[in-house]
């Protein structure tokens, strides 16, 4: 009997150490990929004229990261740590250094920050990928851009136009718009199962549906890196399509009729090369010196902003609003349009400011929506910064500290030398007039509040290096205007007013030649 | 008597005088300590008799100006302990037809007043409940600001603090992260009296 337990302590004994055992053995994977990170669901790509290829990254605590090492080999940069855990990388004589501490570089002695600090894993240094287009892109010879949202690593000057397609009408007849910024040769072929757009291109920069509606089951990308599908359903006729280029935008049209209205099947093929795109009307023919616009969509990620009483948030309005005033900007001005964030994310007030003033643009504008205590405000206003008793002595150059610098050749150069956080201070006069014609430009299309025009000490502007305001479309805490802010007509009409105005400062600010 | 025996004599001694060291302690928690001396600046001078007359800052019934309201606070000795009644009743809710610019859910944590005139309001629960807005924001800074400096001429300026830290904003908006003069940018000069 006593062996007999014995024998049963033994086995249970034994079975225990063999389920831990299995349990390790099946959680050291788990914690080592944790650990190193996943593959994100979608690959960044790197696009060049030269061709494409996946960039690896992972994802770590919600966050993409590369590693250096990878990033050398991309970009033939070498990477070197020293002793006290600073990371440098240099390229051509030029260096970033990066910190294992701090989510900040310093880029040829510039900060800029990142949204993590370098961090190891398995052996390897990892940076947030924001690291290419903030850091290594200002030192780096060829153009850098990142385009997350697409999934897109953009080196020199690789063509990647911007491609907007949607359902217009469910029909039947159902329409499909499909639309190229910066407008670009397009070939259409279609059948009664598809239509196949291929845009002259190196690659595209997708937007498109989530779903389809009427006779189109889906608008995806092709099975080229420059086509798009639209595939239709078994109850579409033999679709029509038609393309227009106008003001910098190819735009393919695609009707497509119910089976019994179907014409004749066959298979067509159109093709368009556009010309140039003509100047706006009233604007100088010549190239300006003003090409870049920082557009700020307010709040995003936890901090919804004011919200309506049936849910809309003002972050998803400022975003799609910014969005549809950098398809203008680009597509009508050729201006360069930076959003400082691309999708739903929290955002700092002081990385939306260094963006900008990394990017050397030459205006910086945030979009937001009002709220108030009661319900009956209404209308659209526009603010400029009022400054402070520190403000005003940066702004007279009380505050300036002048510092001596030596230069080659033996010189001095004298700089004077502004707190950062009130950058703005200097650009007082010329961010006035941005807000007045911000304000004359909204007032020929959307309502405005009594107090259409304002000075007040927003945060977000203070640290902003050049002209800079701020709009409030409308207040949400107004029900006829939270019902309206849904609607395509409003929205298209604040980027109108907006991207009209910036025309107008675009002329003001060359004939001024500001910095 | 022997060793043996004095020991659990003394340690039965010891044991009672840390149980009755226990009861007094206790007693005297449930009764509560008598009143220290409380520094005269933070204690109102009898608040039966004593008021005075100041003026508070509401939201307009349309929500889009501040009016300023007098109203009557205990008055009390010192500009600190006069800078606390003055903000506790302004964070009070508004009397009609009235709104308050300020979250109903805010708790006054601190009131200090510096050497140099700048007065330190700090909040509690104002970010969290505060309904965003650029200018709902400025209300509710304006309405501090202007509570404080209105009627403590000892006060220049006001910084709002939030749970004890400087803060950006309160909701995104409006730069609070120094000290912020008298504005009146935002009220709406008739006085009324509710």
């Amino acid at each position: 009997m006593l062996r007999q337990n014995a024998l049963c302590e033994h086995k249970t004994g034994l079975r225990g150490t063999i389920a831990v055992t299995i349990a390790i053995l099946l959680l050291v994977p788990v914690l080592l990929v944790q650990a190193q990170g996943t593959p994100p669901p979608t690959p960044l790509t790197m696009v060049t004229r030269e061709g494409r290829r996946t960039v690896p990254t992972v994802l770590l605590s919600n966050q993409e990261l590369i590693a250096l090492d990878d990033v050398g080999t991309l970009f033939q940069v070498a990477v070197a740590e020293d002793a006290t855990g600073a990371v440098t990388v240099t390229y051509r004589g030029r260096t970033i250094v990066l910190s294992t501490q701090q989510p900040i570089a310093s880029v040829n002695g510039r900060v800029v920050t990142l949204p993590g600090p370098v961090t190891r894993s398995a052996r390897r240094l990892l940076v947030p990928v924001e690291f290419l287009s903030r850091a290594l892109a200002p030192i780096y010879d060829r153009r850098i851009d990142l385009r997350r949202t697409s999934r897109l690593l953009i080196v020199g000057d690789a063509n990647v136009p911007r491609v907007t397609a949607r359902v217009d009408t469910a029909g039947p007849p159902t329409r499909a718009t499909i639309e190229v910024a910066p407008a670009a040769t397009v070939a259409v072929t279609s059948d009664n199962a598809r239509v196949i757009v291929r845009v002259e291109a190196d690659a595209l920069d997708l937007s498109l549906p989530g779903g389809g509606s009427g006779l189109v089951e889906q608008i995806r990308a092709g099975d080229q890196p420059n086509t798009i599908a639209v595939v239709l359903s078994g109850a579409a006729g033999m679709p029509r399509t038609a393309q227009a280029t106008a003001d910098g935008v190819t735009r393919v049209t695609i009707d497509v009729p119910g089976t019994a209205t179907a014409p004749p099947p066959d298979t067509t093929t159109t093709t368009t090369t556009p010309g140039p795109a003509p100047p706006s009307e009233g604007l100088p023919a010549a190239r300006t010196h003003f090409a870049l616009v920082v557009l700020d969509p307010g709040h995003g990620g936890d901090d919804r902003g004011v919200h309506t009483p049936d849910g809309l948030d003002e972050k998803e309005l400022t975003l799609d609003t910014a969005r549809r005033l950098r398809q203008r900007l680009e597509a009508k001005l050729g201006l360069r349009v930076i959003l400082t964030r691309e999708d739903d994310r929290a955002l700092g007030l002081d990385e939306r400011a260094a963006l900008a003033n990394n990017s050397k643009a030459d205006l910086f504008l945030s979009l937001h929506a009002n709220g108030a205590l009661g319900p009956v405000l209404s209308g659209a206003e526009v603010y400029f910064l009022s400054l402070d008793r520190e403000g005003e002595n940066v702004r007279r150059g009380a505050n300036a500290e002048a510092i001596s610098l030596p230069v080659l050749g033996g010189a001095r150069r004298v700089l004077e030398v502004v707190p950062w956080n009130l950058a703005q201070a200097a650009h007082i006069e010329s961010s006035a007039s941005l807000a007045t014609m911000l304000e004359e430009e909204l007032r020929k299309h959307v309502p405005m509040s009594p107090r259409g025009l304002q000075r007040a000490g927003m945060r977000v502007l203070t640290a902003v290096n050049m002209p800079a305001a701020l709009v409030e479309m409308a207040y949400l805490t107004n029900p006829g205007q939270a019902s309206k802010v849904r609607g395509d007509e409003f929205r298209n009409g604040v980027a109108d007013a907006l991207f009209e105005a910036i025309s107008r400062f675009r002329t003001y600010a060359d004939e001024k030649s500001l910095p | 008597m022997t060793a043996r025996r004095l020991l659990p004599a003394a340690v039965g001694i010891v044991m009672l005088a840390l149980v009755a060291w226990g009861v007094t302690s206790l007693l005297e928690r449930m009764t509560g300590r008598p009143p220290e001396a409380t520094p005269a600046a933070t204690s109102p001078i009898n608040s039966e008799a004593a008021h005075i007359a100041v003026t508070l800052f509401y939201v307009a019934p349309g929500g889009d100006a501040l009016v300023p309201v007098r109203r009557e606070v205990p008055l009390a000795e010192g500009v600190v302990a006069q800078g606390r009644q003055i903000i506790a009743s302004q964070l009070q809710p508004a009397p009609p037809p009235y709104l308050s610019a300020i979250p109903a859910a805010t708790t006054l944590r601190a009131f200090y007043v510096t050497e140099s005139g700048d007065a330190f309001v700090d909040l509690g629960g104002i970010s969290s409940a505060h309904p965003g807005g650029s200018l709902a924001e400025m209300l509710t800074v304006q309405a501090l600001v202007n509570a404080v400096t209105a009627n403590l001429p000892a006060v220049q300026r006001v910084q709002i603090l939030v749970d004890g830290k400087e803060m950006d904003t309160l909701a995104g908006h409006v730069d609070i992260r120094r000290p912020l003069a008298r504005d009146t940018s935002l009220v709406r000069e008739a006085e009324a009296s509710p």
